[in-house]
């Protein structure tokens, strides 16, 4: 431990991050509302500390930043790094309790703008760590599912319980799981329509070099529509359907609800699934072509045996940008009544609820990072051509 | 570029003289309803949502400029691998996401949606700014700085020139996701073209959805197209496609 202490020179870029979180120390840790919609009131860690556990809580800090800047091996900064990280949550957590049970029965806590510094900045530190250490993608994938496990294992204890954005989950369990099943419903529906649709289309377009350019210039076009507009403008057609085609209305397909949310998303997902299965099956090389052909493959076996295998990792490639772009956008279909996370954003941003929001907003930015981590590892186990 | 400019046309006009188009549009709105937004005018909500996102990316672009400068500047490449890793990070962040936790920081208006525009508009700048200074291949920095070229002057005479396509490709990329998400600022009281399309989502009239999504695309084509004839007069000469 002592010979991995650089002895020179810190590195400035995390001297700078172990200065932002002292800094962060002195800004409120968390702040109090009289009621889930009041005004927040700010408390510093010296307001609601008393002065011996102050003292032990910033020596404490000082010496893991002090290793964080000095540490020299980046596992360990990793590793300290999470430590801290769930020490700064299970903190909150613990300075969250006193001041409701003393603030009254509707009060609430939250984090306040010191710890969510604090988390931002000790994130940045595991992020430098972690891409020192140059992880493959399955050991990043392995990473991130400790991590999540640590996280559900936080938010299963009490020790979050006291915090406002849980106390509104809890209000509303029931509901939060029935979106949570509707959010992924939304963009794994639209996600696998679309690949099934615009597989075949790159395919075509990566053959008729003529279709090209109207096929990808309008699914261009589709993505300047903005994502509420697109959404209102499903309506139309399905409303229509449903109007003059009985089975289409028993099937529930109606102009607001789910159908438009899923018919908007499979739009927006379809140029990044066309575009990179026509680069990937262009980027095949003609010689490997010709020696398929030379083998005696008929068009049929090339194209399954040779060039979709070649493809793949450019195929993937914009498979997960859709996923990603897929989970973010689904929480805008709430506001044309397809359910999803966005539900609790919308109605969040109505009620000037900061906490409703946040108990919106994070779930899908934790799912559109394991997404990414998870067709990260899939790309890497597919063989193929470098990228 | 006929195309563009035909586009250009139109908007004008509707903005000018947006009652010319109640015949194109009746059909979409409600029985005996508005057919033209009428609580402000499109123009100046047309205005007001472009002035939101070029105020928003216009630090944007020179922050993650100057951060993409100064990573790559000799004795730096050790931050190179944390620079990207924050940057794939970001790019896995919904921008409604990034709006909606801005407001309880932010409030409610226009500056929530500001900020949260500026923040979504460093990444792609940033990224690409990275690509275009790290591409300058590197016997040409050694010619340059044998020709007695200093660090400033290699940097301004020959490393953003040769990058400027890739930066301006970037910014390009920005500005179109800022034009289209800047419409969901509306939802918490920012002056945007998404005020006309929430207000038809309010009371079913698609004729406003088709008003303020059309303007709102039509928009972003108009930006792309005119980012693309910015990097095309930027691309160094011999390189310059024959288009």
């Amino acid at each position: 431990m002592i010979g991995s202490l650089a002895a020179s020179r810190p590195d400035g870029a995390r001297l700078a991050l172990g200065l932002g979180c002292l800094g962060a120390l002195a800004l409120p840790f968390v702040s109090v509302r009289a009621s889930r919609i009041g005004a927040p009131e700010p408390r510093t860690l010296v307001e609601i500390l008393p002065p011996g556990r102050l003292l032990a809580v910033l020596a404490l800090s000082a010496a893991v930043l002090l290793a964080l800047v000095l540490l020299r091996a980046p596992w360990a900064r990793v590793l300290l790094s999470l430590l801290a990280l769930a020490g700064v949550l299970a903190g909150i957590g613990l300075a969250a309790g006193p001041l409701a049970a003393e603030a009254g029965p509707y009060a609430r806590v939250a984090p306040g703008a010191g710890a969510w510094t604090l988390l931002a900045l000790l994130a940045l530190f595991f992020t430098e760590a972690a891409s020192r250490l140059a992880l493959g993608p399955a050991a990043r994938l392995g990473l991130g599912l400790v991590i999540l496990a640590g996280l559900a294992a936080l938010l299963a204890s009490d020790l979050l319980a006291p915090l406002s954005i849980m106390v509104e989950y809890r209000n509303r369990a029931a509901s939060f799981r029935s979106e949570a099943a509707q959010h992924l419903l939304l963009a794994g529906g639209s996600f696998a329509a679309a690949m099934v649709v615009g597989v075949p289309l790159g395919l075509l377009a990566a053959r008729r070099a003529r279709l090209a350019p109207p096929l990808l210039g309008a699914l261009t076009a589709i993505q300047t529509v903005p994502s509420m507009a697109m959404f209102g403008l499903m309506i139309l057609p399905l409303g229509w359907l449903a109007a003059h085609a009985p089975p289409a209305a028993a099937l529930g397909i109606r102009g607001i609800g789910a159908a438009p949310a899923l018919l908007a998303l499979f739009l927006y997902a379809l140029l990044p699934i066309v575009g990179h299965t026509r680069e990937g099956l262009r980027g095949v090389p003609g010689a490997i072509l010709e020696s398929a052909d030379a083998m005696g493959l008929d068009a049929r076996q090339r194209l399954w045996r040779v060039e979709i295998p070649l493809a793949l990792p450019v195929l993937l490639t914009g498979a997960r940008i859709v996923l990603v772009q897929n989970i973010g956008l689904a929480t805008v279909g709430a506001l044309i009544g397809a359910g999803g996370f966005g539900v609790f954003v919308f109605q969040g941003l109505g009620q000037t609820a900061a906490d409703l929001v946040l108990l919106g907003a994070l779930p899908p930015v934790a799912l559109a990072m394991l997404a990414a981590l998870l067709m990260d590892a899939l790309i890497a186990c597919v063989p193929g051509p470098a990228r | 570029m006929k195309g563009t400019l035909a586009l250009a046309l139109l908007v004008a006009a509707f903005l000018a003289f947006p009652e010319a188009f109640v015949p194109v549009l009746r059909p979409f709105a409600p029985e005996g309803g508005p057919v033209i937004y009428d609580r402000a005018s499109l123009a100046g909500l047309t205005a007001a949502h472009v002035g939101l996102v070029a105020l928003a990316l216009l630090p944007s672009a020179l922050i993650a400029l100057g951060l993409a400068i100064w990573v790559t500047r000799p004795g730096r490449a050790h931050l190179l691998p944390l620079a990207r890793a924050v940057v794939n990070f970001g790019q896995t962040l919904p921008p409604v996401a990034v709006l909606a936790l801005c407001v309880p920081v932010f409030g409610f208006g226009a500056v929530p949606t500001l900020v949260a525009l500026f923040l979504y508009g460093l990444l792609p700048i940033f990224e690409s700014s990275l690509a275009g200074l790290s591409g300058v291949p590197a016997p040409t920095l050694t010619a340059a700085t044998a020709m007695g070229l200093t660090p400033a002057r290699r940097l301004l005479q020959v490393e953003l020139p040769l990058a400027a396509p890739l930066i301006l490709e970037g910014t390009r990329l920005s500005a179109v996701i800022a034009l289209s998400t800047a419409t969901i600022g509306s939802t918490v009281a920012a002056r945007t073209l998404g005020e006309v399309i929430i207000a038809g989502l309010n009371v079913m009239n698609l004729a406003f959805v088709l008003q303020g999504g059309l303007l709102t695309a039509a928009l972003a084509l108009l930006i792309h197209a005119g980012f693309g004839a910015l990097a095309e007069a930027a691309r160094p000469p011999g390189a310059r496609s024959s288009r």
